[in-house]
């Protein structure tokens, strides 16, 4: 059965049409807030400003506001249209990635309460490539796993799965480096600590981005592929 | 994916602009039925059939313009309290009733009220199709012609507005003048509902309107319950709970000739106030 991004226009119910869309749309736009929090995030921590990261902190209310409110926009189709099949998975998938997505805000947030400590201590370029290299290469993985969901497009979603992989390893080799850099000057070590939670919360938006790529390809396919590593998973991708 | 990957489209990066809380709102909860204008009140209505009693102390206000369903186990007084409406049970023998109900202010078992007038107010479709053994057309255009209306220009232009509001005109369009009993189950119910609003009433009164039917006619059934409710009051008794879930603005729980809760579907079907009421949603009761 073909399965794209307007599967689920089709009921004879208008109504559920719509509700279905609105939820749909709705996550996609929270989506759009959590990327640009995660954005300006990073701005924050790489220019050092203090301004920025308190108003990315402020913000996290209005994206678990969004949660709540799709949240119950899902409650509210499960219990009125039982829906089943591809909508079914439509409504689980979009109540996972609305709470993975909650997670990069939550950590798109610290990062900012991060940069501000950070500008307090003062200036000091060391870790701030490993961030910022990080930083694009996890947004880009956000963004792509949301185009993903947009289009029902597995192999954007696979795609995303082997940059956590590849993000995974920088980010191991980024840690030696900040061990390194304590070791040789121990008076940085608070420092480098406030970098390497950074990095830390970077590694795990770049998890949350691949729970979403995953919810995509049950959500296009209808197998859970969460939990079997990249081969398993590039194997359920082709193998059809 | 590198940085220079052409597909992505960097996000603004200008300086934060607030997300505007107000759009985002939680979400809007339904009005309750109080807050609405109300079409019916049910005034400490008490229902006897013989000996039986058979509704018990009800009060409740439907509101104007919404779907209200009726759920409840078989023999709670759904349907008896629906025939109410438009003063069916009066045809019942031994029925006594006490208590009042209005409908847009007016009590509608005062001694001046013409039932056969009020009827046409209130419209009523049943469980099974049951269209005259007449074409398609004279089915729709009955209760016009026994208000004495006959000229052709008029009847015409009803026909197709009402076949059209039931969903049924692109279906039917070009054998108006078939037998109705020719008409599948489902198009036979539409055909029914199509001949209640070609007499223009205020309320539609909906006894299982899709029992009988399979589940693709079910839903179109629905979808032109929730087309209609734009211009009328909609009452619904249902067995099917997914029913009442999908269709109603209003629930109402009835056990045993008690009204046992009634408010918004959305409160009625993921927080509803009485045990009663869940045990029978969730099918632990009935």
């Amino acid at each position: 059965m073909k399965k794209d991004a307007t599967i689920h226009s089709h009921h004879i119910s208008q109504q559920f049409n719509a509700d279905l869309e609105e939820i749909k749309a709705n996550m996609l736009e929270m989506g759009g807030m959590v990327e640009k929090q995660l954005a300006d995030a990073l701005d924050a921590i790489i220019t050092a400003d203090s301004g920025l990261g308190q108003l990315v902190r402020e913000d996290d209310a209005a994206i678990n506001a969004m949660e709540m409110k799709i949240d119950e926009e899902c409650n509210r189709i499960l219990v009125r249209r039982q829906p089943a099949a591809s909508d079914l998975r439509l409504v689980l998938s979009i109540i996972k990635t609305v709470n993975d997505l909650e997670r990069i805000g939550d950590e798109s947030a610290k990062i900012a309460r991060l940069a501000i400590e950070l500008t307090e201590q003062g200036e000091s370029s060391k870790g701030y490539i490993e961030i910022r290299h990080i930083g694009e290469r996890v947004r880009k993985m956000v963004y792509m796993a949301l185009d993903a969901f947009a289009r029902y497009d597995v192999d954007a979603a696979l795609l995303v799965a082997r940059e956590d992989a590849s993000v995974d390893v920088e980010y191991s080799s980024a840690m030696r480096e900040m061990i390194t850099y304590m070791i040789e000057d121990p008076r940085s070590i608070t420092r480098v600590l406030n970098v390497i939670w950074a990095l830390r919360a970077l590694e795990r938006v770049g998890d949350h981005a691949k729970n979403i790529a995953e919810h995509v390809v049950y959500l296009v396919k209808g197998t859970d592929v969460r939990h079997i590593g990249l081969s398993g998973l590039e194997e359920q991708i082709k193998g059809d | 994916m590198t940085e220079s990957n052409s597909e992505y489209a960097p996000v603004n990066r200008s300086k934060f602009k607030k997300i505007d809380m107000g759009k985002l709102g939680s979400h809007v909860q339904s009005p309750s039925a109080e807050e609405l204008p109300s079409c019916i009140s049910v005034n400490d209505l008490n229902l006897y059939y013989g000996a039986a009693h058979a509704l018990k102390n009800v009060n409740m206000t439907l509101p104007r313009q919404r779907v209200t369903a009726f759920i409840g186990p078989s023999g709670c007084g759904k349907s008896s309290l629906l025939r109410c409406f438009n003063r069916m049970n009066d045809l019942v023998d031994g029925c006594v009733i006490k208590g009042s109900i209005t409908l847009e202010g007016a009590d509608i078992y005062h001694r001046s009220v013409d039932v056969a007038d009020l009827r046409r107010r209130v419209g009523m479709v049943f469980q099974k199709p049951n269209p005259f053994p007449k074409s398609i057309y004279e089915n729709v255009a009955y209760g016009l012609r026994i208000q004495g209306i006959n000229k052709k220009r008029i009847l015409d232009e009803s026909v197709e507005k009402s076949l059209q509001s039931a969903a049924l005109w692109d279906e039917v369009k070009d054998r108006l003048h078939d037998s109705a009993l020719g008409l599948s189950g489902g198009q036979q119910q539409r055909l029914v509902i199509a001949r209640t609003v070609a007499v223009e009433p205020e309320v539609l009164l909906l006894d299982e309107p899709a029992s009988a039917l399979d589940p693709i006619s079910t839903l179109k059934i629905e979808e032109l319950i929730n087309d209609l409710k734009d211009r009328y009051t909609i009452i619904i008794v249902t067995h099917n709970m997914q029913q009442a879930a999908r269709v109603s603005d209003f629930t109402a729980f009835m056990y045993m000739g008690k009204m046992i809760e009634f408010d918004t579907a959305d409160n009625i079907f993921t927080n509803p106030a009485e045990k009663q009421t869940e045990d029978y949603i969730t099918g632990r009761y009935g």
